[in-house]
């Protein structure tokens, strides 16, 4: 297990500092089109080959990594966070708030958020740089995304409500947020790590997804997203393998990331 | 291969064996053994059941309220027309009609009709079918597209049946090209009570499972026979499977499940065509076109300076000359499409005008006719006259891959003279309400999907007063003088029926067009398709349905037909 945690541990350090040296490694740059070299198989000059338009593929992936690795753990904390004072308190506070916090959160998991993101994009002004509309999804993202996770903590919070050492702590005259705070967050911690773990490739998915509703990563700004919507119609993965990095790249990184979290998790 | 069924019909009266020797007698046996062979062989191409797939429901099986390319290629398959526009030679040939006569005033059309025609419940097909098509095509309340072709003026379509197979149709007003306009009219029976179901095309519809599949089976009592007398069509039954995702088109396909394939995309037919060339078919430039237009519109919600950058002839023009069409054709369509000139495509043998010279690629070009309206460079950002850098969004469809594409070079061609582009992909409903309703955007990619080949069918987008009018719609009068132009010479060629006056007056719309650029053509793309081995006589085309247009004449190989 100590193997895997170091494993883990070199291959998010190496992902991550690759990731910030794209300007060395890749010195190609991520727009650039080699138009001579469309969709090219991996070279010495294009160590993954090239995108439809020639855009060096192993440039647009560090890039996207560094975008994708800041953005969608800010978007995971964000609704991480949320759903921490929506489920946590509701839990913590029991009887009608949380009822009515079950009822928000079902009524919110149940609305057609694509027709909201629709109607958001529609209000977006037109002319916003790739990097503002890059922060803009995250942003969406993570307000988005807290109902499923606060239905998760809401139920734990609500088992620690009755536990015995808080209602230990209440006997000793702890009452309200300081309770809360010392001792119902502290205990909600495993959960909610599993939660941000988990939002992060959810997030990541999600980003591809928006782009088909144009609030994705605006071109010609890469993102683990929009390289894995370079995987759509392909039909069999001996034909062009190295257009499978992204893929391998984000199932390795969220699985290092897991392992990680484990050690975190037994530690908390 | 039907002709030689047809010679070795009764190959033995044909031999007097009298005295002659045993070696040739051996020779003779021979003969008939594989001449035998060779009409069975025959014999077992005709027959089977064809498959392929359209990507939606058809919305109607009603075929005077079509209005979608499924239910299109239903109507095309089932319906008997008068007249067919021959999607090889674009020339207009004879159907159930044997001839017809076009008044010199263009308000009259008379048709002769072919004898002895049935409909699929084998009713008899006369001027009374005729007649009654005509009335219920022109009913305002049934709302047919079909029938608003020929609404040219204020008034009834009158019908007079002169005999049983002779029927005159009057217009209030002249219909330019009427005759080719019934090639969309198909004729319905007045008095079977199968309504819709009685065809005179050479299939009918025999089921459709709502959502999954149609079935159409062979006609019996089609009209048409083929140079032997045969009765067509020679398949037994077309399934059409209805099939969303192209991805599962394709490997079916490759599966041998299905045996056409229209309007393939470039990346897969590319990959179809390395490693089964013999499998796919590129017929040329389609009559489709790409394009990018820049809003005009006076009361559109964007600034000031940025309209009058946008009613630029200058401007517009420098944009079109900046944009590389060689690579957008070379990468984005795998050279599977050509840089398009302006409003027809040169696929359209007789409309286009091929005095047009290609744009070239010229981003120097570009910055001298920018600097005429006080455009400069500074520090590598283009300045307009007052100092605001120039910089505008481009709308498309989100997932369509090769407007995504295009955009990306094209924001990338313009960036080299100082441009900045921001691309945004929008839904489709969205991006038509802010390019119809609100206009609010600032320049937009769409693509033209041309079916008519007469320029009467543009009328809806090059008048000022239309909708479609996309850069500056419905205008109360001509804004420019170049639109008033256009205005004059699309009604001028609408009102005559002399040809060579018409070409003209066509001509030169594409010459305005061509000089001010209201919409920036990009390319034309080819038409594309997949037709499998177990199919012969197929010839795809340009014109839609490409692969199938000569359904009737279709046949299947032995294996195929006996497996189906």
């Amino acid at each position: 297990m100590k193997t895997a945690r170091v494993l883990s541990c070199v291959i998010v350090v190496a992902v991550c500092a690759m990731s910030l040296g794209a300007h060395w490694l890749a010195p190609a740059g991520y727009a650039r089109q080699f138009r001579e070299l469309p969709d090219a198989p991996p070279s010495r000059a294009h160590l993954l080959g090239t995108d439809e338009v020639g855009r060096d593929r192993f440039a647009r992936v560090l890039y996207g990594t560094r975008i994708s690795l800041l953005l969608a753990p800010a978007a995971a904390l964000v609704s991480t966070a949320l759903a921490a004072l929506v489920g946590g308190l509701a839990g913590y506070l029991g009887g009608f708030w949380l009822k009515l916090a079950r009822a928000f959160t079902d009524l919110f998991l149940s609305l057609p958020w694509l027709f909201l993101l629709i109607t958001v994009r529609a209000l977006l002004p037109l002319n916003v740089s790739p990097m503002v509309s890059v922060l803009i999804t995250f942003l969406i993202l993570g307000l988005l995304g807290w109902a499923a996770s606060a239905r998760v903590l809401s139920t734990s919070a609500d088992g620690l409500r009755n536990s015995d050492f808080v209602l230990q702590a209440r006997a000793s005259g702890l009452h309200g947020p300081r309770l809360f705070l010392i001792h119902v967050l502290p205990n909600l911690k495993p959960v909610l790590y599993a939660q941000f773990w988990f939002s992060i490739p959810v997030f990541i998915l999600s980003e591809a997804n928006l782009g088909v509703l144009g609030l994705g990563v605006a071109e010609p700004l890469p993102s683990w997203g929009s390289l894995l919507r370079e995987l759509e119609g392909l039909i069999s993965f001996r034909e062009q393998p190295w257009r499978l990095v992204p893929l391998l790249l984000l199932i390795v990184v969220m699985t290092s990331f897991q392992v990680l979290l484990s050690h975190e998790e037994v530690t908390a | 291969m039907i002709g030689r069924r047809i010679s070795f019909q009764n190959p033995s009266s044909r031999f007097q064996p009298t005295g002659v020797s045993s070696r040739a007698l051996r020779g003779v046996s021979f003969s008939l053994a594989f001449a035998f062979l060779l009409t069975l062989s025959a014999l077992a191409q005709n027959g089977g059941e064809l498959r392929f797939c359209l990507r939606t429901e058809p919305k109607t099986f009603d075929p005077l309220l079509v209005d979608d390319d499924s239910s299109l290629s239903i109507r095309y398959l089932t319906g008997g027309v008068l007249a067919r526009v021959n999607r090889h030679t674009q020339e207009l040939e004879p159907e159930l009609a044997e001839s017809w006569k076009v008044s010199a005033d263009g308000k009259e059309i008379t048709f002769k009709l072919r004898r002895g025609v049935q409909f699929s419940d084998g009713t008899p097909f006369g001027a009374d079918d005729v007649a009654f098509t005509m009335q219920r095509v022109m009913d305002p309340s049934l709302h047919s597209s079909t029938g608003d072709a020929f609404r040219s003026g204020n008034g009834a379509v009158t019908t007079k049946v002169i005999a049983a197979d002779q029927i005159s149709i009057t217009f209030p007003a002249a219909v330019v090209e009427v005759d080719r306009l019934f090639d969309q009219v198909a004729i319905m029976s007045s008095h079977s009570s199968k309504k819709e179901g009685a065809v005179l095309g050479p299939f009918m519809v025999a089921e459709h499972k709502a959502g999954s599949s149609i079935r159409l089976e062979r006609n019996a009592y089609y009209w048409k026979k083929d140079a032997q007398g045969r009765r067509l069509p020679y398949l037994d039954a077309i399934n059409i499977d209805i099939q969303p995702n192209r991805d599962v088109e394709m490997l079916r396909f490759k599966r041998g499940e299905l045996d056409l394939i229209n309007a393939l995309d470039t990346d897969y037919f590319d990959r179809l065509g390395s490693t089964s060339p013999q499998l796919v078919h590129d017929a040329g430039p389609s009559l489709d076109s790409d394009f990018m237009w820049f809003n005009q519109v006076a009361t559109a919600p964007i600034p000031e300076y940025k309209r009058s950058w946008f009613r630029s002839a200058n401007f517009r023009r420098a944009v079109s000359e900046v944009i590389n069409r060689e690579d957008i054709s070379r990468i984005v369509y795998n050279g599977h499409a050509q840089p398009a000139l302006g409003p027809v495509s040169p696929a359209n043998k007789f409309w286009f005008n091929s005095s047009l010279k290609a744009v070239a690629h010229n981003p120097q070009a570009a910055l001298e006719l920018l600097k005429a309206d006080g455009f400069h460079l500074q520090n590598g950002t283009l300045l307009d006259k007052s100092g605001n850098p120039v910089e505008f969004s481009i709308v498309t469809n989100a997932g369509n891959k090769p407007r995504e594409r295009m955009s990306v070079l094209i924001q990338e061609d313009l960036s080299k003279v100082g441009i900045k582009v921001n691309l945004v992909p929008l839904d489709f409903p969205s991006l038509i309400e802010r390019i119809s309703q609100k206009f609010n955007y600032e320049c937009a990619m769409l693509g033209f999907r041309n079916v008519g080949l007469d320029p009467s069918e543009q009328m809806n987008i090059w008048l000022s007063s239309a909708e479609n009018h996309a850069w500056n719609p419905q205008q109360k009068a001509p804004e420019t003088a170049w639109e008033a132009e256009i205005d004059k010479l699309m009604r001028a060629q609408a009102s005559t029926s002399n040809l060579k006056k018409r070409k003209e007056a066509f001509d030169r719309v594409q010459q305005i067009v061509y000089e001010q650029a209201p919409f920036i053509y990009l390319v034309n793309q080819n038409a594309l398709s997949a037709v499998s081995t177990s199919v012969a006589g197929a010839n795809p085309g340009i014109l839609y349905p490409q692969t199938f247009w000569n359904a009737e004449r279709l046949t299947l190989n032995k294996a195929t037909s006996a497996r189906r």
